[in-house]
């Protein structure tokens, strides 16, 4: 295709990604490698309905005079990305430097915000997608192999999960496995452990956040699956049945190769999903056992202390950035061979 | 399926009682049997929910906002994704991988982010609080995954298609409106319902960037939880929820129809 | 001519009674937008506020739990998209610490004549703010199930965990006491209030220094501990949401809640009449032998944004001063604990009165404070899970709250 006419047809989508994704992105890197400026503090005499007394305050007129020449602060370099709050250079040099033994060094790590928030990103990352992947795919065959009369409520039913909002969706869910909701109790009665609480313990929190992941982000992969079952096509696999492959070789040499871009299509996107995970953690008011990256960001932003950090935002989100890039890695290289493939 | 349902199931048959039975800490059976729901209204089932939540809080503005942004963010997504996606899927060229490639990246970048970043400039220039710039920025949000998804449909049509249609004399735009989308449709349908979806449940950018006025539903339920929950006002919030997802059931129920057809006839064209 | 004159006289007399509405407020023309957050008590005043509305003066307002994040980009826009932000002691600290408010002195002298002296917040003399009612955690507690445990009323935290064991050794509860420990903004406000019944110092004096990792930080994280033995093993995901709700289901006999809870606690809906009539609200306890309750004080109030007209300044605080009424007040008295003319204390304010009066102190209105909850929220979680000790959980605090504070300019 001659670059013009390329051009022409992708240039809305472009622009509105320019526009609205990367500038903030550049905006957002840019900020994270800069600091406020010094706040000048002086002492005043404070009145509220509990009294008069004095305290610190910001001279706001000051502070604001030093921000007039350097508007966006001062420079501070890399520093926020390795400060306590992100990667915590210095702390795990002095960790590695003091620990006793590989588990002490391990849990002084698991300390830090950061990487106890990373250790739940990762690992519900690597559990989620695979097994939203693998049912995805098998639901996704066996509606394909129903009667046409009940494919319509399958298909129906199975997308279910994925049409209510995540917040919502896991509010309603919250609310059902509190100890005293149907679900809460209903474990209870079956493990026959009156102390049983999904939410007390870590890794019992933990497994409800990743099966409510795989719950919620199962539909996407089935809905791809069998949309692109649908266009299999049928010569090739009639004549594998004529060369009396079973049903399991057909599915894995025939269906598995011919769907490969969607399978990696779903992969890549369940990976850069997962990765982000938040909301989930906000609805089952799960931040005492598990933090994610988005989450640190999101606290940053909309903690409920009104002081907003936009530098340390910026810079877990880069990192966040990162860490997907790092995740896609052998997905975009197969992609790449493909690409590559074809072209040849 | 049944793990899929119950939960919506439950919703539904606690939305018509009363927060003290729904929520009760004494015993969920109660969500059942409805004792408190008996106490407070003088039956076992009550409509206020519903009511309170329609028409006392004005619920169906904001699913008349709903329908707006939707609507728009749809049509918009898949024309712009569209055109998009057959120009990199068509291309050749190592640019339209870097340009996927550069689409995710994008798509990596949390959402939470890119609205705080959006918040001043949206008010310096009195872009904040109107239903046109949700609905530009949930389409340029959502614009890498579209993308992705339309140029893999289009990857799987066959090149000989518009290629013979250029033979006859078309030129590329003519070629993609008149033989490329007829055969889309599958790919054009999923796509679109996941547009749909993006934009009928999202959260992150409509709680931010829309005034209380013109929420759209999602923010509106998550407003009636409030800061601090109040009675009555938690069940308005059940009550929501069911109202939002209804339609989508409904929806989906009819385009599943539409979708298998669609689909099928695409691979029988194929 | 009958009609004609008929018509003149019945428009006539529509425009004046029509005028005569408008004139009501006194504002002739403005507009005014307000951003606040949600709950019932601010419903009450933003709607005696839209009384104003019409007649050229237009009135917008948003009532949202964002507005902490919408707030301080919303009053930097030049002009404001918000007219007036109304805050609590520490939403008005961004506002103060970028200049984004404007002084209210002038504006008090022509229109806020009816206005008490300590509902005006004032900084070097500078009326920054007008506050409209006060909030505070103290103590709930359930007469009858002390009354069948035969403790007395507990007015410190020791007789508090004496009272809760032998609640819980009679077998009339498991987890008689609760407090809002949910990992957060809550259990930051929780260390708080325990620290300042130590007369703990937050900071080193007059400068941004934490200075929590010490004695009385220690003993204060273990008290609080002590009392999360009594409490649900899920108290890290308990707001003050969940804890009201434990409240009115029965489940418990003792609580540390917001004030604001006790009008939707006594009425009567979703709880039993037994538990309701039961229920008695009290100062906070006070810890350690000290006199000082174990619990911070808070004022919400209004302030009118800097980068706006001052029309509309004007008409924004006439018309909050509209819903700050005292017909407001009396329409809406068990909403909460207003600081405005006409008020009547009743059950639901006895807790945060009694506490105010034995001399809690107020949540400081500190630049850095809420960097610090902030850390406290995320940091103590660990030690409360008996993952670490209260040492390293407050060192953990300081320097999560070192780093922060670096990024922001206050160190």
């Amino acid at each position: 295709m001659p670059h013009r006419t390329f051009i022409y047809f992708i240039l809305p989508s472009l622009l509105s990604m320019i526009l609205l994704i990367a500038v903030p992105i550049f905006s957002a890197m840019t900020q994270s490698l800069f600091i406020a400026h010094k706040q000048v503090i002086i002492v005043s005499e404070t009145c509220d309905p509990f009294g008069c007394k004095k305290e610190t305050s910001v001279d706001a007129e000051a502070t604001a005079n030093l921000r007039v020449k350097e508007p966006l602060g001062i420079f501070n370099g890399f520093e926020t990305y390795t400060n306590r709050n992100h990667l915590a250079a210095a702390e795990i040099k002095t960790s590695w430097n003091v620990a006793t033994g590989w588990k002490d060094f391990f849990s002084r790590i698991m300390n830090l915000p950061f990487y106890k928030a990373l250790a739940f990103t990762i690992t519900y990352t690597i559990v989620v997608t695979p097994f939203v992947i693998v049912l995805g795919f098998l639901i996704a065959l066996g509606t394909n192999s129903l009667a046409s009369r009940l494919k319509g409520p399958t298909i129906f039913f199975s997308l279910l999960p994925m049409i209510v909002t995540p917040l919502i969706g896991s509010l309603i869910l919250f609310w059902m496995i509190d100890a005293d909701g149907i679900i809460g109790s209903t474990l209870q009665r079956i493990f026959n452990d009156n102390d049983l609480s999904l939410k007390a313990s870590p890794a019992l929190t933990w497994i409800m956040l990743i099966v409510y992941g795989i719950w919620h982000s199962t539909p996407f992969a089935f809905i791809v699956f069998y949309a692109g079952l649908q266009t299999v096509p049928h010569e090739t696999l009639e004549a594998s049945m004529l060369d009396g492959a079973s049903l399991w070789q057909q599915k894995r040499h025939v269906v598995i190769p011919y769907l490969m871009p969607l399978i990696i299509f779903v992969t890549l996107i369940q990976l850069m999903d997962n990765f982000r995970v938040f909301e989930p953690i906000v609805g089952f008011n799960a931040s005492a056992n598990a933090t994610s990256l988005s989450w640190i960001i999101f606290n940053d932003l909309r903690g409920e202390d009104a002081l907003q950090l936009f530098g340390s935002a910026a810079a877990t989100s880069m990192l966040t950035i990162i860490g997907v890039g790092i995740l896609l890695i052998p997905v975009l290289i197969k992609i790449w061979k493909e690409f590559n493939s074809k072209t040849v | 399926m049944i793990v899929a349902v119950f939960p919506f199931l439950w919703t539904l048959w606690g939305s018509f009682k009363v927060q003290g039975d729904f929520f009760s800490k004494a015993d969920w059976e109660n969500a059942i049997y409805g004792i408190r729901t008996l106490a407070e209204t003088g039956g076992t089932f009550t409509g206020n929910g519903y009511s309170n939540a329609w028409i006392e809080h004005e619920f169906w503005r904001s699913a008349i906002n709903t329908s707006i942004v939707v609507f728009f963010v749809v049509i918009s997504s898949l024309t712009i994704g569209t055109l998009g996606g057959y120009a990199l899927a068509r291309s050749g060229y190592r640019y339209a991988l870097w340009l996927l490639m550069l689409a995710l990246v994008f798509r990596a970048m949390p959402h939470i982010t890119l609205v705080s970043g959006y918040l001043l400039p949206f008010f310096q220039w009195n872009l904040w609080g109107h239903l046109p710039t949700t609905i530009i920025v949930l389409v340029a949000i959502n614009q890498p995954f579209t993308l992705w998804m339309l140029h893999s449909f289009f990857l799987n049509i066959p090149k000989e298609l518009d290629e013979s249609a250029l033979v006859d004399g078309c030129n590329r735009f003519q070629a993609f409106w008149h033989i490329i989308i007829p055969v889309m449709w599958p790919g054009v349908i999923t796509t679109g319902l996941f547009s749909f979806l993006l934009a009928y449940n999202d959260f992150a950018v409509t709680a931010m960037l829309l005034s209380q006025e013109n929420q759209t539903m999602v923010p509106k339920i998550a407003s009636f939880l409030g800061s601090t929950q109040q009675e009555g006002e938690v069940m308005s919030a059940v009550a929501a929820v069911v109202s939002t997802t209804l339609p989508l059931f409904v929806l989906v129920m009819f385009f599943q129809r539409q979708l298998v057809s669609g689909l099928t006839a695409g691979a029988v064209k194929g | 001519m009958k009609m004609l004159s008929k018509i003149t006289l019945t428009s006539t007399f529509m425009f004046l009674l029509v005028h005569a509405t408008y004139a009501a407020c006194g504002i002739n023309s403005g507009s005014i937008r307000i951003l606040a957050n949600d709950f019932p008590a601010i419903h009450a005043v933003l709607s005696a506020a839209e009384k104003c509305a019409g007649g050229g003066v237009t009135f917008t307002k948003n009532t949202t739990k964002e507005h902490r994040t919408l707030v301080v980009a919303g009053l930097t826009a030049n002009p404001a998209e918000f007219t007036s932000a109304v805050v609590a002691n520490s939403s008005i600290v961004p506002l103060l610490n970028e200049g984004l408010i404007r002084p209210l002195n002038d504006l008090v002298a022509k229109h806020g004549r009816g206005l008490k002296k300590n509902q005006l917040i004032t900084i070097n003399g500078k009326i920054m703010a007008v506050a409209f009612m006060a909030n505070a955690q103290h103590l709930f507690y359930r007469k009858d199930i002390l009354d069948k445990a035969s403790v007395g009323i507990p007015k410190s935290y020791e007789e508090i965990l004496s009272a809760a064991k032998a609640i819980r050794a009679k077998g009339i509860m498991e987890y008689p006491f609760a407090l809002n420990t949910k990992t957060g903004w809550n259990l930051g406000e929780e260390f708080i209030n325990m620290y300042m019944g130590y007369k703990g110092q937050l900071f080193k004096p007059g400068t941004a220094i934490a200075s929590v990792n010490n004695a009385k930080g220690v003993a204060a994280l273990k008290m609080i501990k002590s009392l999360t033995e009594y409490s649900n093993p899920d108290f890290l995901t308990f707001d003050s949401n969940a804890t009201a709700a434990l409240w009115e289901a029965g489940k418990l006999g003792l609580a540390t809640m917001w004030g604001t809870r006790g009008g939707t606690i006594l009425d009567d809906k979703g709880s039993t009449s037994n538990i309701t009539s039961n229920t008695v609200l009290a100062s906070a306890p006070t810890v350690a032998g000290g006199s000082t309750p174990a619990t911070t004080l808070w004022w919400d109030g209004f302030t009118i944004a800097k980068n706006i007209s001052d029309k509309d300044a004007e008409a924004t605080f006439i018309a909050m001063m509209n819903g700050i009424s005292t017909e407001m007040v009396k329409a809406n008295n068990n909403e909460a604990v207003w600081l405005i003319e006409g008020f009547v204390p009743g059950k639901a304010s006895a807790g945060v009165f009694a506490s105010a009066s034995a001399g809690a102190t107020p949540y400081p209105m500190l630049p850095y404070a809420g960097l610090l909850h902030s850390a406290l929220g995320s940091e103590l979680t660990e030690f409360l899970q008996g993952n670490e000790s209260a040492q390293q959980a407050l060192a953990d605090v300081e320097a999560a709250y070192t780093a922060s504070a670096k990024e922001k300019g206050f160190l």
